[in-house]
């Protein structure tokens, strides 16, 4: 095996013939790609997106301001809940794994009613609702708490699994050398979870990002809100091709920025030889594919 | 609690039904795409390769909303096919989920032993064959349980529909808000509602692993 890696168990060195089949293929795929990316491009010239007048908007110092203030409503949306998202999946992680049944039935039922609910459905219920029976939370924090709830559950599993995946003997240890419940809680059994689910978590955050696109379904002010408004701009003659383009590149820096942060974070654990081996890491990860 | 459900039957029947249906059609849609996908990805063709990985990292790094956004609002510029909203809901939901389909497959197939591979290579079966005889067969097991996750977001990401007008239950919530009804009621019965979907779903994960874990 010259790279060991598995697609390439997968075939043999190609062969002269396999080699011809393989350019063959290559080509009939790089025609079909050209011919899809023609067509859309085709659509795009014809139905005029590509005419300056549709990205016209972009040079205004006014709209740009208004772009970074949308982006700033994403991200600050994204700052704050994923902050609160972690305390509570830390809290309610240790309330599941606690010994007394008080802590630990409440906190299951919490958990997995949150991680029930579709999230626009828990939106939709803090920001019609809620002001029914008096809690008038606004736009911002009805987001902000959903996102909260839901990635907050789904994270307090990530930190559960990975303390139920630091071996046995580091506990048992621990109590040895005669250290409390919350001391072997905080000092042996959350530094090493943390470790070894790094990379899960950063994966949580990205999907928590990319959540508060939902916030423009509640009409609040982030970026796909100002996609919308943009592209309504009569006097760009409705870019809104452009702004849709623009601002999916937008977050798909964003997401890519962070998810290749947890590539680091695997790679550098993996280096140091400290990560634990996760019998739950597969299921987990699965999780996250919201 | 049970007359807020019979008052308002229309709207939870009509509502479930449809995220039903978007669900179904989406899910059969992005379990093919995403496997074909994961069959790029994973081929000696580095062109196949390259779109497989491109077409992932977009759609895995575009939050669903934005995609629904395209569908909903630029679609009807480009003045292509004229489609119900319906139909483009369910070619959104389809096309993002196939992303998280294809890193599924794919991950399953990595867990197959690379001695499966070279054994079938030593037998002298081609690529399709190794695929589909060899590989596939034990992929699958382990891609049962994170598959019914997929499933699962799937579902409840057919709310989203709700926020472009498709009456499903994401819309249930602001409709009984209009009429003024009891909503923490009307979310309990939501809840409820999801929770009877998630069962099959679960059921049938459970029947396939008992079944195929004897085989390993």
């Amino acid at each position: 095996m010259e790279r060991g890696s598995v697609s390439s168990a997968l075939y043999d060195l190609p062969g002269p013939r396999a080699r011809a089949r393989n350019k063959a293929f290559s080509v009939l795929a790089i025609l079909c790609i050209l011919a899809l990316a023609g067509f859309v491009g085709y659509r795009f010239w014809i139905t005029g997106q590509f005419e300056s007048p549709k990205w016209e908007w972009l040079l205004y110092k006014d709209l740009q301001l208004q772009l970074f203030a949308a982006l700033g409503a994403t991200l600050g949306a994204f700052v704050v809940a994923a902050l609160l998202a972690l305390a509570f999946g830390l809290l309610f992680a240790v309330a599941r794994l606690s010994e007394h049944w008080w802590w630990r039935t409440p906190a299951f039922a919490i958990v997995e009613f949150f991680r029930a609910i579709p999230l626009v459905v828990m939106i939709f219920f803090l920001f019609y609702a809620a002001p029914q029976a008096g809690i008038n939370l606004g736009v911002f924090w009805s987001l902000v708490v959903s996102l909260t709830l839901y990635n907050g559950s789904v994270l307090a599993e990530v930190f559960r699994a990975g303390m139920q995946s630091v071996p046995r003997g580091q506990r048992e240890a621990a109590y040895a050398l005669g250290l409390r419940k919350n001391q072997v809680m905080r000092a042996v059994l959350l530094p090493q979870a943390i470790q070894a689910m790094l990379p899960t978590i950063v994966s949580q955050l990205v999907v928590l990002l990319k959540d508060t696109a939902l916030g423009f379904l509640i009409t609040y002010q982030e970026l796909l809100n100002e996609a919308r408004y943009l592209g309504s701009l009569t006097e760009f003659g409705r870019p809104i091709i452009p702004t849709a383009l623009v601002i999916g590149a937008v977050y798909i820096t964003l997401c890519t920025a962070l998810s290749s942060s947890a590539g680091y974070l695997e790679r550098r654990s993996r280096r140091t030889g400290r990560a634990l081996p996760t019998p739950d890491a597969r299921l987990v990860t699965a999780e996250l594919a919201t | 609690m049970i007359q807020l459900l019979l008052d308002n039957r229309d709207l939870f029947i009509t509502g479930f039904l449809h995220t039903i249906l978007l669900f179904v059609l989406a899910g059969l849609g992005a379990l093919v795409l995403g496997t074909l996908l994961a069959a790029m990805r994973v081929s000696p063709v580095p062109a196949l390769r390259l779109l497989g990985t491109g077409y992932v990292t977009i759609f895995r790094n575009t939050p669903l909303t934005l995609v629904f956004f395209f569908f909903a609002f630029a679609y009807p510029r480009l003045e292509l096919v004229d489609v119900s909203f319906f139909t483009r809901a369910v070619l959104a939901l389809a096309m993002y989920t196939a992303a998280f389909v294809c890193e599924v497959v794919r991950s399953g197939i990595n867990t197959v032993d690379v001695g499966q591979f070279e054994a079938s290579r030593a037998l002298g079966f081609t690529f399709s064959q190794t695929l589909t005889t060899i590989v596939v067969p034990q992929a699958i097991r382990s891609v049962v349980p994170p598959m019914t996750s997929v499933l699962n977001s799937l579902l409840k990401n057919t709310t989203i529909a709700a926020g472009f007008s498709v009456l499903e239950a994401g819309q249930i919530t602001p409709a009984l808000s209009e009429r003024g009804a009891p909503l923490l009621i009307g979310m309990f019965w939501i809840a409820v509602g999801f929770g009877i979907l998630v069962v099959p779903l679960t059921a049938t994960q459970r029947a396939l692993e008992k079944r195929w874990s004897v085989a390993r």
